[in-house]
């Protein structure tokens, strides 16, 4: 770790001041990834701007059919929320298969979304369930707010402050996990609202992206086989030490299957 | 039998403290004025150093001084030795390679030391880390095993071939005329995979000099503190009585602690030059760059047959990795450690095998639980079982035609160990029906209805155990009756505190809260030969027993006196109320305590100062048979464990449950290297690619189903106490059992063998491709 300072602002207001007064600072939400960052001295922020002491950012309540998350809830608070379960269970599900107890305990909804690992789980439900992201300044699609490797619509300085999740007749997330890290090696969310369909792949590419062919297939039928015969095209997905891409591609197959199942 | 005496399933005394967070590591030592140690380290797998400058780096703030090579060798630190004199082939050279504490010259990993940072905190020492310039000259690196005879990268320019030794053992001529006259020859390639020992608690050490005795002190995770000390003499040039080397709770060991490393020597040197205490601890993302490593070894191994499926001679054809460096014990573990181990529970009447260490652009590899037994038991139970499948026998049938009877006792195997005692076939048998093999397919047809391959293997493993240097024990009497012990072996969390308690109560029949252990001071404790090998419970249970003798013969004529009775009528007894002197033919007693209270304490305060000693005759052989059901998933490669049982011979059992800890844990870490783990270089840069729990997987309790495990002791006859240790055994039957059944699963589809570790993506390709191979 470098120096830096420690600001704990109590409004929101606060918050984007001080951010916008000091391009090198950063937000602090749960810290599972930040602080692990700064303890190998891969990132020196100047500032951290700790949103822990600003009000109403961990609710869960409900809008319309569906649910809004507050961007400090914690995994494990979305994981037991009975508002989330009834909803959209599959979300709640999610939730309490990320990392282990310590990390659900403290790492949030917003700061993994911020984040943007491409082996991330949320970024999955995120896409197919095309959430809308609440900023200090404005509303986004899920579907545009992932826009590559570790990167985000979010504008610098911006601070997400809820994310609005719509209720599914259908949402269900299944996720392989690597061995070491237990990040996904892959992952896919199916949902389906109305009757459209969306499947939405993480850990198996630079960043979340939707399988566009399952989905045109799952839209005309709801069913696992459904997918017969569709493989997705090994070619941009990641190949590492774990697993190699055409490997991956296989998972997304199997894994599709599994979160319509 | 008493209550708290052998064979009792006593709980651990040690846990009450550990548990509560109450132990002390050695992290949680703090000295009064004490500085940071920071090891800079090299960034590149191979380089010439041109120029280090810390100029700048010496005047940042809280910099207390920073020390490179230039300054051990003025002072005239010598190199850390590997300690074990090989004699190599004969026209072959033996390329001793010794590490040094700093690089000096090259770096030849990535992690080398390349300086040390003092300063009053951590972050201080990082930051003037950055400040120090190194100039590097980049060269090529070879970090592959099988690569490293060939590879034009050199780790030693004057090592030819990056060869470091070429050894042989047993019979060249013998063995090639048994496979030239076998009716068949079953080969199999096979690679022992790198690993990374991961203890819970990684290294730290604290050293200070007492200026005014002269005496430099380190208190350091340790598995023995005498030989730590007499390494830290030798490498400054002194005299050992200027060492004193503490352990205290350690936190996971696995050989990987045995070591002496640079960081302890550059702890001491700092603390000299500084007049400080100096404390370097480990991080994580430093421990994978510096512990040393276990295994890495890629072999050719066959076996030849005759027409009934006879067993006629093994050759072995091995190449080690050695790293960069001969770490300490680096010569011994590969050549005899593995080798002398190649005739597994067979009569095979030849052995050969040839072992050659290779130097590469890595870390040093050393011990790492099992010490090339565990590669020993995996090339034989790997080859055992191709060889049954090869000529279409089945592997249990196989192993029987081919094991040695229990009236062949004792047995010399080709390569010189003598087996004193063990039914192989008994635990071979025992296990198969605990596994209930009958039933295993109707399991097979089920599971393949769930799109699952199951697979059943078998692995009967023997290990040596409790060989080489004697223990000591010394137990001393208070008035009370109460007894401390002093022995120089070292807990690392195995509950040797428990153990000894329990030898020392059935002997003295004193109650375990009435005992007291120190081990680990290397001033207080006079001579220990550590804990490594299993050697601790049979070695020095074996002591401590004689030094519970010696003070029972101490007591002797105190208790004569008391009972007014001849020294020859006395018999001591135990009993659950306790110990004590009785007269024969009377019902005249007296308990131990009343006879400590009479006697007249020495000038520090102890009545009796019971001494015991051992040296084993011979090596112990724990043995037995794992059985292991493993599924793999046809969707995904996924492998589950389904069943796992295992049957095991240690001996006398001292602690039921202490035993099946070591056998949880072994099976455990077995399984973890059998899928899970591996450390992996980058072959171009060098560069470590596990460097961290993100890519470095590790075994997890939802990897195992409950374990099935049994005894079925035959005694040691060459042990006193009749105990064989079981420190790795888990270890050693976990990988063949785990591979043999992968294998089993998998034979449908035409696969002989799958390297370690068998993860789910070389599975999955395992099966997909055979597919495509039938349907093609
Ligand atoms: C051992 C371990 C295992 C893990 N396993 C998994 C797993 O299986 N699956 C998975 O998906 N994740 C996993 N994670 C990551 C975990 O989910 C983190 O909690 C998450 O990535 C980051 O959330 P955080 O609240 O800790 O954010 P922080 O670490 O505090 O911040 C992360 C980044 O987001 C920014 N940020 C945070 N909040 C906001 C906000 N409201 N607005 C704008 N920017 C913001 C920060 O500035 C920072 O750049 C794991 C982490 C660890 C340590």
């Amino acid at each position: 770790m470098y120096g830096f300072d420690y600001h704990r602002p109590t409004a929101l207001a606060d918050v984007v001041a001080l951010l916008i007064a000091d391009e090198d600072a950063k937000v602090l939400a749960g810290g599972q990834t930040l602080i692990p960052t700064l303890k190998q001295r891969l990132a020196m922020p100047s500032a951290l701007v700790d949103l822990s002491a600003v009000p109403g950012l961990r609710e869960i309540v409900a809008e319309g059919d569906g649910v809004r998350i507050g961007a400090m809830a914690t995994h494990a608070a979305v994981a037991r929320n009975a508002l989330v379960r009834a909803v959209l269970p599959g979300l709640a599900d999610l939730a309490a298969h990320i990392g282990d107890a310590q990390v659900r305990n403290r790492g949030t909804i917003g700061g993994s979304i911020a984040n943007a690992d491409p082996a991330a789980d949320y970024p999955a439900a995120v896409v197919a369930l095309d959430a809308i992201i609440r900023t200090d300044r404005r509303d986004i699609a899920g579907g545009a707010f992932f826009t590559g490797l570790f990167e985000t619509a979010l504008q610098p300085g911006e601070v997400m402050t809820s994310l609005f999740f719509p209720a599914a007749s259908h949402a269900r997330y299944a996720k392989f996990s690597n061995p070491a890290s237990r990040y996904a090696m892959a992952g896919v969310f199916v949902a389906k609202r109305g009757d459209a369909v969306r499947a939405a792949v993480t850990g198996a590419g630079p960043s979340v992206f939707r399988w566009h062919a399952a989905e045109a297939a799952l839209s005309a039928r709801f069913s696992a086989d459904a997918l017969d015969g569709l493989v997705l095209d090994a070619e941009g997905l990641n190949s590492d030490m774990h697993a190699d891409a055409a490997y991956r591609a296989h998972l997304v197959g199997v894994l599709a299957r599994r979160a319509i199942a | 039998m008493t209550k708290f005496g052998i064979g009792q399933p006593v709980p651990r005394s040690e846990d009450t403290r550990l548990l509560r967070g109450a132990g002390r590591y050695t992290d949680d030592v703090r000295m009064p004025g004490q500085k940071v140690g920071y090891v800079l380290r090299s960034p590149h797998a191979h380089a010439a150093i041109l120029s280090i400058d810390t100029t700048d780096a010496a005047s940042m703030p809280g910099i207390q001084a920073i020390f490179t090579a230039a300054d051990l060798k003025q002072a005239g630190i010598k190199d850390i030795p590997c300690v074990v004199p090989l004699r190599v082939r004969a026209g072959t050279t033996l390329h001793m390679k010794h590490r040094p504490v700093l690089a000096d010259g090259f770096v030849r990993h990535v992690g080398e030391p390349v300086a040390f940072i003092v300063a009053d905190s951590l972050y201080q020492a990082m930051d003037a880390a950055e400040a120090v310039m190194v100039d590097y000259d980049m060269l090529d690196a070879v970090v592959d095993t099988a690569a490293a005879l060939t590879h034009p990268a050199q780790v030693h320019g004057d090592v030819p071939a990056n060869l470091a030794y070429d050894w042989e053992k047993g019979n060249r001529t013998a063995t090639d005329d048994v496979f030239a006259r076998a009716a068949r020859i079953v080969r199999l390639d096979l690679i022992n995979n790198r690993l990374s020992a991961n203890p819970l608690e990684g290294r730290a050490c604290l050293a200070e000099h007492d200026t005014g005795a002269d005496i430099t002190r380190l208190t350091v995770g340790s598995q023995g503190v005498h030989d730590m000390r007499d390494m830290l003499a030798g490498i400054f040039g002194e005299d050992r009585a200027r060492f004193h080397v503490l352990t205290h709770e350690v936190g996971g060991g696995f050989g990987m602690k045995l070591f002496c490393y640079p960081e302890y020597v550059l702890a001491c040197f700092a603390a000299r030059k500084v007049d400080a205490p100096v404390a370097w601890t480990s991080s994580r993302a430093e421990a994978f760059l510096s512990d040393d490593h276990g295994r890495d070894n890629v072999s050719v191994a066959e076996l030849a047959l005759d027409t009934e499926g006879r067993i006629l001679g093994l050759r072995a054809d091995i190449i080690a990795n050695m790293g960069a460096y001969l770490s300490n014990y680096a010569t011994y573990i590969q050549t005899d450690g593995q080798t002398k181990m190649l005739s597994g529970v067979y009569t095979i009447p030849a052995i050969y095998a040839r072992v050659r260490g290779v130097y590469t652009h890595t870390q040093p590899v050393d011990a790492y639980r099992g010490a090339g037994r565990p590669e020993a038991a995996y090339l034989v139970e790997r080859l055992i079982d191709k060889a049954a499948r090869e000529i279409g026998q089945d592997p249990a049938a196989f192993r029987r035609l081919n094991m040695i009877p229990p009236s062949a006792m004792p047995y010399r195997t080709p390569l010189g160990h003598v087996y004193d005692s063990g039914d192989f076939a008994g635990t071979l048998e025992a296990a198969l029906e605990r596994a209930d093999r009958a039933g295993f397919p109707a399991r097979r047809a089920k599971a393949r209805e769930q799109g699952r391959l199951l697979g059943l293997g078998i692995a009967t493993y023997i290990e040596a155990c409790s060989g080489g240097a004697p223990e000591a024990a010394e137990l001393l009497v208070k008035p009370d009756g109460s007894v401390l012990l002093l022995i120089g072996t070292q807990s690392n969390g195995q509950g040797h505190e428990t153990a000894y308690k329990q030898v020392i109560a059935e002997v003295l029949g004193i109650e375990p809260d009435a005992i007291a252990m120190v081990q680990g001071d290397s001033q207080v404790v006079k001579t220990g030969g550590g804990t490594g090998g299993s050697r601790s419970i049979p070695t020095g249970g074996a002591a401590v027993r004689d030094g519970a003798a010696d003070v029972i013969s101490q007591a002797r004529p105190v208790a004569a006196r008391l009972l007014e009775a001849d020294e020859h009528a006395l018999r001591f007894e135990v009993t659950d109320a306790g110990g004590g002197f009785a007269v024969t033919g009377s019902n005249r007693f007296v308990p131990f305590i009343e006879v400590a209270a009479a006697a007249k304490p020495d000038a520090d305060g102890h009545v009796f100062r019971g001494k015991g000693k051992y040296s084993p005759p011979s090596n112990t052989f724990p043995n037995g048979t794992h059985v292991v059901e493993i599924s793999v998933e046809i969707d995904t490669g996924v492998p589950r464990i389904e069943r796992y049982t295992v049957v095991d011979d240690f001996g006398t059992v001292l602690n039921p449950l202490l035993l099946e800890g070591q056998v949880h844990g072994g099976i455990a870490q077995g399984m973890g290297q059998a899928l899970l783990e591996l450390i992996r270089f980058d072959t171009e840069s060098g560069q470590l690619l596990t460097g961290s729990f993100m890519d470095y997987a590790m075994p997890r309790a939802d990897h195992l189903p409950m374990i099935d495990f049994s005894l079925r002791p035959v005694p040691c006859a060459t042990n006193p106490l009749g105990l064989k240790g079981a420190g790795e055994a888990g270890a050693i039957g976990a990988c063949p059992a785990i591979i043999n059944a992968l294998v089993d699963a998998l034979a449908d589809h035409g696969v002989t063998h799958v390297d370690m570790p068998a993860t789910a993506p070389v599975l999955w390709r395992l099966i997909h491709s055979a597919k495509a191979a039938t349907a093609a």
